[in-house]
């Protein structure tokens, strides 16, 4: 059996950056990885996929994005390739197609059981990906047979993943759930002359740029993305809130419900169930339509006053802001007939969870499957973290550049256990 | 001494209670597993009344402080007696106090004074669906239009929120939006 201080799970940026701090604060340890660094980047996300943060946001502990194109958004390769050269440039100890399949507690720590060898760490963190397996609504198993099922991210074993519009069989499409990976997958396969209806439960409305900047420029200049997990008013709430509508085009264009509209995309309400092959759908279009818009108007009137006080040296000479359009709500049916032959495929983009199958033996979750964590540290197993799950710590811990932040906090508390 | 601070709002809603009840039935979901109930019985032709005394909540019995009752019929127009209002319109009763409690809760977690809430709710129904007369027509409502008109301490925009919210959280809005199976047997 071999030991080490700590043992990562997971060779993506959130567990490089941790190796980066073990390193740096002389922790002996080794990351397990089931495939090769940075793999879901490669294998588990659509063809046209790229980053929804700009490249200069790219940064990590040590390591940062030195390409040409500051501002535009990196393919998903891109991505794998970056963080790929953060590993080597990094030396991090990878263990690559190893897959966890155990951990088990012992007096003094961990025991990681793997395909390939055996690990004893005092400390384990799980750094294996919050956006693993698709997570979708039980009615899925309602729907009529000969309808195709996708998901927008990840994949089962009865669920493929989406890759792209000629994957599909021409005819009608379904897409169900309107963040970011939906109405990107709802444009494409539209402009593949496949008809798609949209199903639209709560979103996050997002313009692509402000007053001229790309908008996650805002949200990190104005501190937004900082916003602590134990200062914030409803932490549950921003803990399963869905991704924004933002697309990461070179055009930087913004991609909203408007936009799929006026493209002929049928916006209909959330899906809410499933009877005798016909999908019901909710009537609350109109409401999550205005919660988003109100939201929206919200944002970007705060970044509006940080502009005019703390950011003001910051915003010099930047143009007034562009007044919002409201969404416009189409009458929508009520009822879509799934036997009719219309649609032949329906896409899940309702959200990606963690696998977390390897923690199965220890007492971590809730009576709904998540870690209960405090800020990553796991209370029920001392020397236990996880990493890169929504709103760990700050807002943006599930982006690249919030790997390093959350990182560094959860290594320190790491090192204090180590003692 | 002068002091320019606001006083902090009051809509009559226990805030804290409410966030402690979420917090107290998270820890312990069981508790939050309600049934509510409604006992209805025939008087004669269209008219009946309805009787609303106990509930299931909180682990345990609970009984309302005195029992409530609701006459329903339908109007003269349908050649009934009019001896209260028709299920549809206790319908839209539902919808309005549901949102309206939702309002003044919501307020209230924002500190938000109100001084008005006034709700018309309106329900487009077309009656050759439960005549059987057109077996395209479905026999609920085609739409149901909410109007407000709220006098408070705030932007509109805010005002806007709190009424969106409202929604969101609202039972009755989600039992009419979303699909709600419903079992009916007899004796």
């Amino acid at each position: 059996m071999l030991r080490v201080g700590a043992v990562v799970i997971g060779a993506g940026h959130s567990g490089l950056a941790v190796s980066r701090h073990l390193a740096e604060r002389g922790v002996d340890h080794v990351l397990l990885e089931r495939s090769e660094v940075a793999s879901s980047w490669r294998s588990q996300r659509w063809d046209s996929l790229r980053l929804l943060t700009p490249n200069w946001l790219s940064r990590l502990p040590g390591y940062a994005y030195r390409g040409d194109d500051p501002d535009g958004y990196m393919s998903a390769p891109q991505v794998a390739a970056f963080i790929e050269g953060y590993a080597k440039e990094s030396a991090a100890p990878v263990r690559a197609n190893t897959t966890v399949t155990a951990v088990r507690r012992t007096d003094d720590g961990y025991v990681v059981e793997t395909d390939q060898e055996t690990w004893r760490a005092r400390t384990v963190v799980v750094a294996a990906g919050g956006a693993s397996i698709p997570s979708t609504p039980e009615l899925r198993r309602g729907l009529p047979a000969g309808i195709e099922q996708r998901a927008a991210g990840g994949s089962t074993p009865d669920l493929p993943a989406y890759r792209s519009p000629a994957d599909l069989p021409q005819g009608g499409v379904l897409v169900v759930g309107p963040s970011a990976s939906g109405i990107q997958i709802a444009q494409e396969v539209h402009a593949s002359g496949r008809p798609v209806t949209l199903a639209v439960g709560e979103h996050v409305r997002m313009p692509r740029t402000y007053r001229g900047l790309d908008v996650l420029w805002w949200m990190d200049a104005t501190g937004l993305f900082d916003d602590r997990y134990d200062e914030i008013p409803d932490l549950l709430r921003a803990r399963v809130l869905p991704s924004m509508q933002l697309i990461g085009s070179p055009e930087r264009a913004t991609l909203d419900l408007n936009t799929l509209s006026h493209a002929g995309i049928r916006l209909v309400g959330r899906l809410a169930g499933v009877r005798d092959g016909v999908a019901q759908l909710s009537g609350s279009l109109p409401n999550v339509c205005t919660l988003a818009d109100l939201k929206m108007k919200r944002l970007l009137k705060g970044f509006d006053e940080w502009a005019e006080a703390a950011g003001a040296e910051q915003t010099a000479g930047l143009p007034p802001g562009e007044p919002m359009t409201p969404t416009v709500v189409p009458a929508a049916p009520q009822e879509l007939d799934l036997r009719s032959g219309e649609y032949r495929t329906v896409i899940w983009a309702t959200g990606l969870q963690p696998d977390f199958g390897f923690l199965g033996e220890l007492p971590v979750f809730d009576r709904k499957g998540r870690v209960r964590h405090d800020g990553g540290v796991v209370p029920a197993c001392p020397g236990l973290y996880v990493i890169g799950l929504p709103f760990l710590r700050r807002r943006k811990s599930t982006l690249i550049d919030g790997a390093g932040a959350d990182a560094a906090d959860v290594t320190a508390h790491l090192v204090g256990h180590l003692g | 001494m002068t002091t320019t601070e606001k006083p902090a709002a009051d809509n009559g809603v226990d805030v804290p209670f409410l966030l402690g009840a979420r917090t107290a039935l998270t820890d312990e979901p069981a508790g939050a597993q309600f049934q509510w109930r409604a006992e209805t019985e025939w008087v004669k032709g269209t008219h009946s009344r309805g009787t609303v005394k106990t509930f299931f909540g909180l682990g345990e019995e609970q009984e309302h402080t005195s029992s409530f009752t609701f006459d329903a019929d339908h109007p003269l127009q349908f050649s009934s007696e009019d001896h209260g209002a028709t299920p549809v319109e206790i319908v839209l009763v539902a919808l309005g106090a549901c949102l309206t409690a939702g309002v003044a809760s919501v307020s209230q977690l924002r500190e938000i004074q109100l001084r008005s809430v006034k709700a018309t709710i309106t329900g487009e129904h077309d009656l050759l669906g439960i005549l059987g007369a057109d077996p395209e027509v479905p026999n609920r409502f085609k739409g149901i239009k909410v109007h407000y008109d709220i006098d408070a301490d705030a932007t509109p925009d805010e005002i806007a929120a709190v009424v969106a919210q409202s929604q969101k959280r609202s039972a009755v809005y989600d039992c009419l939006t979303s699909p709600v199976a419903v079992e009916v047997e007899v004796n």
